[in-house]
């Protein structure tokens, strides 16, 4: 079979058992990902086809699951570890900023750490605190560490094999809310990504104003942008894909044909991803730019109980709301 | 610590609790809890020869490890005096670079020369050694070239010399963070099927190494829960030199750390760390048991650290002289050599011999490191990532461009 219609998370599944199948040294760690295939069943049936030397269930430790998975690289391993929600990898913070990030460098080259850290990252499944994160600005902050982003099915599939295969560390955000939404996933052996880990995509075309955005808010913005469509106004959206190193020259070439920029995140706003994409924006095509580079974020609050969460995370209206701003410019 | 203090530790015991009410954070402080467990005489404590080199009996601790030491031959105990000579000529030589300002910082190694050789001493070379940021004895044993430890200090690199010539990982600053990288090694060894064959050449073992205070943080707990969970080929070394910075080992734990590592299902050795002939014993024993896929070890080496934390420290201010002195009566160093003269291991030529050899060492590496170049500051933003990071490249591009930029105009 050439292409099947899976769901994010079945994407990330495959793409996870299919490196696996290429690369023996490749292992797989965290808590419950064996029997149970984790708590969002990303791992299902793996350790089951290649044996709990592959797929390790750890103790409940994330800076032990991180710690203990960079020794393992130091000896030639290429570890996937699986933080359970977005925030309890912050045990592991110290690991992945002090250590992951920095041994190549220390090391003078010498040595290197490929390995590849997936959160489920984001909220609106009405979960309890800590299970809603965004904290993608923290890593993206470091230098050293790889930061990604996938926000459907086939790119889910094929970027986790690419972060597999990277040498540099990779923290890789998996959109939970979306887990289960289906996409055409080609898994031809011989097809490649279309799309190399670190470029971005433009998932829609248009002329008015550009959509920036990743993760769980590209369905968002596509929303958005079919409902603005209605009204006659035509938006561009880009799933930057990439947040650390960010794909610029892509979301240059859009901004400078529409003239009017916003970033959509789930992330709180204040020293957020969005407040880097704007300054990058205004530095480089200024003249280009009609209108001030707008942000649509969360509040400067920590993530609310999911009772508030529809208020906080951005919507189709505020996506909306900040187009009907830029274009009054 | 004074005698005195023992017997106070000893026998506070029962009515610790009281002691901790009533001082209430004001009062005096509590007589330490632990002190009892470190005395001369318990029976825990892996030791072969005294304070000044006499051949102990055997007890119920050292018996089995002394079939190790019988083995030694008079030219191992001359490679182990050898060995923990240089180790603290480097190391002075180090702490008076530092003085004359040529490193930025020196950790001092002085009083645990014989914990660090006697582990050194018992790694093979396919075996994996993980240091904190003071095992400049074990990195000596291992082969790296002590004027590459220098690097470090002085500011020059983050860590100059390949973990991979030598086994031998980089320091590491942040406390514990190395026990779980050694463990996750280990792992990976284990998964290698690189333990248990039986032959010597393949199987392999881990060494950790980490402090008295270092015991306290949650990665060196997270790498005994993991290293016993997964049975790997580790073994923990703790250096209990009594001090992290100011705080003494009353502040980090009330059950010492081998006692402590039986809760993880670890078994703990308590062996004198200023007795070489022990702690080198005990570590063969230990790492014989990693490589035969017998699991993990937890080692803890009573010793002292004579000087200061680091060149920036003043241990004026938190402890005695007297305590101080108590521990130089302890030297290794005279111990060891008390122990060849009275057994005839070596004659005052070879004493003399690694004296001299010494002193050529120490003015090798004085002047490599005074020799030793600033690296092109352009260099910086090599090797951040292993391919090639946009941000990374337009910054060094708009660096040299700066750079380039004063040299147009002539002012450097
Ligand atoms: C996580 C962390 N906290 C604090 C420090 C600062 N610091 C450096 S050494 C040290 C004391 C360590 O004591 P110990 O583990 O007993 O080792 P020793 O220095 O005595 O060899 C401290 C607090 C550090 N390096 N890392």
């Amino acid at each position: 079979m050439a292409g099947s219609k899976l769901t994010l998370a079945k994407g990330l599944n495959a793409g996870l058992r299919r490196a696996m199948e290429e690369d023996p040294k490749v292992v797989l760690m965290g808590e419950d990902v064996g029997k149970l295939g984790g708590v969002f069943r990303i791992t299902e049936g793996l350790q089951k086809d290649f044996g709990e030397d592959r797929v390790i269930d750890t103790p409940l430790a994330e800076s032990g699951i991180v710690g203990t998975a960079v020794g393992l690289a130091l000896r030639g391993y290429r570890p996937v570890v699986e933080i359970q929600f977005d925030g309890f990898v912050y045990p592991a913070f110290d690991q992945i900023v002090s250590q992951v990030a920095k041994m190549h460098a220390r090391s003078l080259g010498n040595l290197r750490v490929p390995m590849v850290i997936r959160i489920p990252c984001g909220g609106g499944i009405g979960a309890v605190e800590h299970h809603s994160e965004s904290n993608e600005a923290y890593f993206a902050h470091t230098a050293g560490l790889r930061v990604v982003s996938c926000s459907n099915a086939a790119d889910a599939y094929w970027m986790i094999q690419q972060a597999i295969q990277t040498d540099d560390p990779v923290i890789f955000f998996e959109p939970k809310r979306r887990y289960h939404e289906r996409g055409q996933v080609e898994v031809d052996r011989d097809a490649g990504a279309d799309l190399g880990l670190y470029e971005s995509r433009v998932v829609r075309e248009g002329t008015d104003a550009t959509l920036l955005c990743y993760g769980p808010m590209v369905k968002t913005c596509l929303q958005a942008a079919d409902a603005a469509a209605e009204e006659g106004r035509s938006l561009e959206v880009i799933d930057l894909r990439t947040l650390s190193p960010l794909d610029l020259p892509a979301i240059l070439d859009s901004v400078r044909k529409t003239g009017h920029a916003i970033v959509v995140h789930e992330a709180q706003t204040f020293v957020g991803l969005g407040a880097e994409i704007a300054t990058l924006i205004q530095q480089e095509a200024f003249y280009h730019l009609e209108a001030p580079v707008l942000r649509v974020g969360g509040y400067n609050i920590p993530y609310p109980p999911s009772r508030h969460e529809e208020h906080f995370l951005p919507d189709l209206d505020r996506v909306l709301d900040a187009v009907d701003r830029s274009l009054e410019y | 610590m004074s005698d005195n203090e023992v017997a106070q530790g000893r026998s506070a015991g029962a009515d610790m609790a009281g002691a901790f009410e009533s001082s209430g954070g004001h009062g005096p402080t509590p007589p330490s809890q632990i002190t009892g467990h470190y005395s001369a005489d318990n029976p825990d404590m892996v030791q072969f020869v005294d304070a000044d080199g006499n051949r102990l009996g055997i007890t119920e601790a050292n018996e089995p490890y002394s079939c190790i030491v019988e083995e030694m031959t008079s030219q191992d105990a001359r490679t182990i005096y050898r060995d923990l000579v240089l180790v603290r000529r480097i190391d002075a030589e180090g702490h008076a670079l530092q003085r004359q300002g040529e490193l930025g910082l020196w950790p001092s190694l002085l009083g645990q020369e014989a914990a660090q050789v006697g582990a050194g001493r018992a790694l093979r070379p396919q075996d994996y050694a993980f240091p904190g940021y003071r095992e400049h004895g074990v990195a000596w044993c291992r082969g790296v070239p002590p004027e590459n430890l220098f690097g470090m200090f002085r500011g020059v690199n983050n860590g100059g010399w390949d973990s991979n010539a030598n086994n031998f990982h980089l320091y590491t600053i942040v406390i514990g963070n190395q026990m779980l990288h050694g463990t996750g090694y280990a792992m990976g060894v284990k998964a290698d099927g690189a333990v248990g064959t039986g032959d010597p050449d393949r199987d392999t073992a881990v060494m950790a190494f980490t402090g008295d205070g270092g015991t306290a943080q949650g990665d060196y707990n997270e790498a005994l829960v993991f290293a016993s969970v997964t049975a790997a080929p580790i073994v923990f070394f703790i250096q209990n030199n009594q001090w992290a910075i100011s705080e003494p080992n009353d502040k980090q734990f009330t059950i010492p750390p081998y006692q402590r590592s039986r809760g993880f299902g670890i078994p703990g050795v308590l062996v004198d760390g200023n007795d070489p002939l022990a702690t080198y014993a005990v570590c063969k024993a230990a790492l014989d048991r990693a490589r035969a896929g017998e699991g993990p070890t937890l080692i803890e080496a009573y010793t002292y650290r004579m000087g200061a934390h680091t060149t920036s420290d003043d241990p004026t201010k938190y402890r005695s002289d007297a305590e101080v002195e108590i521990w130089r009566e302890k030297d290794p160093i005279k111990r060891m050599r008390g122990f060849m003269e009275e057994k005839g291991h070596a004659d005052a030529e070879f004493f003399a011999a690694v004296d001299v050899e010494a002193d050529e060492i120490a003015a090798r590496i004085r002047e490599a490191c005074q020799t030793m170049h600033d690296p092109d500051p352009v260099t910086m933003f090599d090797n951040i990532y292993v391919e090639e990071h946009p941000v990374v490249a337009a910054e060094r591009a708009e660096f040299q461009a700066y750079q380039a930029s004063f040299v147009e105009e002539g002012s450097h």
